[in-house]
């Protein structure tokens, strides 16, 4: 396992600037995910750290070398897509031991064999060894998928968006499994995903591109509760932060345009009254919705509020967050 | 508008049974969601109502009419399927009119007819726009500007959401939510996620197999499963369930977990056993280190506000959500207390919940 250091990453694709001037260091056994939606160049970061594309400009290092120069299988580094690709024609257990055989590699048969077990037994999948890749479920085929990064100890995992082709309770399941291998193993993580429950779950660092700026990199908590704009504080929080004119609630911040309230941070009983326009039972809370002076806002609210649509209640805004005309944070 | 009433609903496809016996009514005005997982009967049952299937035997009664047996022609209902179907060649106008024009109505009426469905839609400036070049949001609005420009009696809506992303799919929620607030029309909708039923729905039915597992409100629904399938498929993440041997006597107050007892609300029926489990949702699980019930954390995961940290107790494994202030570490054993008043009891074989003072007014009432 490894740091990996990017520095000032560029990289075009004819007319569309992917990513643009990325710096950015991955400690030793982090786990870094990179958020953003489509075309934010999340992607691409990570086939430039593989070496599948190479950059206009910039330099990628791991463990304090360049690695520019190096081949991807000189890299040392294991990438899991978002697309299961097995050997259809082998078991998982050959699909498994694969990258243990290849020639750069190229490991004993018996310490292939207890690394196999350990990570199938990791991924529940031990019972299915012998079966046929194409003998199993979309769930299972991608945790073979990555097993199969798993197997080796690379300096560096590469994932893109792997859980996203699997359904919601196995995304949820495999989280948690994952979280725990990276505990467990001390690896070095590269996670992209548009998921923000993904994101905010598992990494130790996120980093947030926009059109391939990295506007943002710091702990999911750090991410969350200190968004340096707009873009960044409606990348977390479900539901979304609330944004606002600046002088809603009275006297605003010199020089804010917006006023930024996360639903829990709207408290009820004094201020303005605002109007309830619908309640939404969601179980463990309380969703309400209100209108304010022509504003949409959304709140929470104790799960068995008696609150009803058409009622007012007043509310107040608490340590809220304020961002100027073009969207940036004031401090 | 219409209240529509369903007895005893049963369809069977050669020797499958798709639908069992389904009992509900749907009231004058409400939105009703059909929740379950795919292959429950769920999609059976709306193309039932909606004439698109013939029931095998059963009632269905519209606005005081029992049409079980008519054809879908004669119901006065309107269907949104997944795949908004709109035709290709004709713009935005023609493809809402459409249905009017085909009943006959007089011209001018129905240029103020589409013009009034435009204005609720918010589509007034896309009118006379071919549908080719629409974003799949406009496309969904005039999927729907077809279906209510008739004001039909009611409306039943297949997942129309469906194959939106997930951002859009919340923006539509909401937008069809608040739609239905204004038009006020009784409404059948159609879905497998759990997070939109409980979002959109007024009252949620929960089918799996072909039978109705419960029927309620959401907050009912999510408070007081009826049935171990139902705590388990709403919510996330799932109610808890732990496991115990044992019998448990009619007016009890508490079960014990090895040597603990954990007070729950008042049991009105005895349970036999011999496999119990109590379920507890998430939230209701507290960290407390005086507690003699322990479990190891295995996982934390922050999501802002909360975080779920998942931990190894003796009855299994358990998932509790709490203030992302509170700092816990992996590995550390911690005390574990529940909210006693929310706990709900399982017989583990039939999976049903067992009556107590805090569900018999939802299971009985």
């Amino acid at each position: 396992m490894a740091e990996v250091v990017l520095s000032g990453l560029t990289k075009s694709f004819g007319a569309t600037l992917a990513l643009s001037d990325v710096s950015l260091t991955i400690p030793d056994g982090a786990f870094v995910v990179l958020l953003g939606p489509t075309g934010a160049g999340k992607t691409t970061t990570l086939r430039l750290i593989a070496g599948l594309d190479r950059p206009d400009a910039g330099d990628v290092r791991i463990a304090g070398a360049s690695v520019m120069g190096d081949m991807p299988a000189q890299r040392d580094v294991a990438m899991v897509f978002q697309q299961y690709s097995l050997y259809p024609h082998m078991t998982v257990r050959d699909n498994l031991a694969f990258p243990l055989r290849s020639p750069i590699l190229n490991r004993p048969e018996a310490e292939i064999t207890k690394r196999v077990a350990e990570v199938a037994s990791v991924l529940r999948i031990a019972h299915k060894l012998d079966n046929k890749a194409t003998q199993l479920s979309g769930g299972e085929m991608q945790r073979v998928s990555i097993g199969r990064a798993l197997v080796r100890a690379p300096r560096i995992y590469l994932m893109d968006e792997p859980l996203s082709s699997l359904d919601a309770a196995l995304r949820a399941e495999l989280r948690v499994e994952l979280k725990r291998i990276h505990q467990d193993l001390g690896a070095t993580f590269l996670y992209v995903t548009h998921d923000q429950v993904e994101a905010m779950t598992m990494a130790t660092h996120v980093g947030v591109l926009d059109h391939g700026w990295l506007v943002q990199f710091g702990t999911p908590r750090e991410i969350y509760e200190n968004p340096v704009s707009t873009y960044v504080a409606t990348r977390l929080g479900q539901p979304r932060i609330n944004l606002l004119p600046a002088d809603l609630f009275g006297a605003a911040r010199p020089g804010a345009a917006q006023i930024g309230l996360r639903p829990e941070h709207i408290l009820q009983g004094d201020g303005p009254e605002a109007r309830v326009i619908r309640v939404e039972h969601l179980g463990d809370q309380t969703r309400l919705h209100l209108h304010l002076a022509g504003h949409d806002l959304i709140t929470l609210s104790d799960p068995h509020t008696p609150l009803k649509s058409g009622e007012m209640i007043a509310i107040r805004p608490e340590n809220p967050l304020w961002f100027d005309a073009s969207g940036n944070r004031l401090l | 508008m219409a209240e529509i009433v369903i007895k005893g609903l049963r369809k069977e496809f050669g020797s499958f049974t798709a639908v069992q016996s389904s009992t509900f009514t749907v009231r004058d005005g409400e939105f009703f969601m059909l929740l379950g997982p795919s292959g429950c009967g769920k999609t059976t049952t709306l193309r039932m109502i909606a004439g698109l299937e013939l029931p095998t035997s059963g009632e269905i009664w519209i606005d005081g009419e029992e049409v079980a047996q008519k054809p879908a022609s004669k119901r006065d209902i309107a269907f949104v399927f997944q795949m908004f179907a709109l035709y290709p060649h004709l713009n935005v106008r023609r493809n809402i009119s459409y249905p009017l024009v085909s009943q006959g109505m007089p011209k001018a009426q129905v240029r103020e007819k589409v013009a009034e469905v435009a204005k609720i839609l918010g589509i007034e400036n896309i009118l006379d726009r071919p549908v080719g070049g629409l974003s799949g949001g406009d496309r969904q609005r005039v999927a729907l500007g077809r279906a209510i420009v008739r004001r039909p009696k009611a409306f039943m809506m297949d997942e129309p959401l469906g194959a939106l992303d997930a951002e859009f799919r919340e923006h539509m929620a909401e937008e069809l939510r608040a739609l239905h607030d204004r038009m006020g029309a009784t409404t059948v909708y159609v879905t497998h996620d759990q997070l939109e039923a409980m979002q959109m729905g007024d009252k949620i039915v929960v089918m799996n197999h072909g039978v109705v597992e419960q029927f309620g409100t959401p907050q009912q629904v999510y408070d007081h499963p009826a049935t171990m399938f139902v705590a388990n498929f709403i919510g996330s993440p799932a109610m808890n369930f732990l496991s115990f041997q044992g019998h448990v006597a009619r007016g009890a107050t508490a079960v014990t977990l090895g040597d603990t007892v954990i007070p729950m609300p008042e049991l009105q029926e005895a349970a036999p056993g011999p496999d119990l489990v109590l379920g507890v949702r998430p939230e209701h699980v507290r960290l407390d280190d005086a507690s003699p019930y322990r479990g190891r954390i295995l996982a934390t995961e922050y999501l802002g506000t909360s975080q779920i940290v998942t931990l190894s107790a003796p009855n299994g494994q358990i998932k509790a959500r709490i203030p992302s202030a509170r700092s816990v570490r992996t590995g550390d054993t911690v005390g574990l207390t529940f909210t006693a008043f929310t706990l709900a009891l399982f017989d583990k074989a039939s999976g049903r919940a067992l009556r107590t003072s805090a569900n018999a007014e939802v299971h009985h009432g």
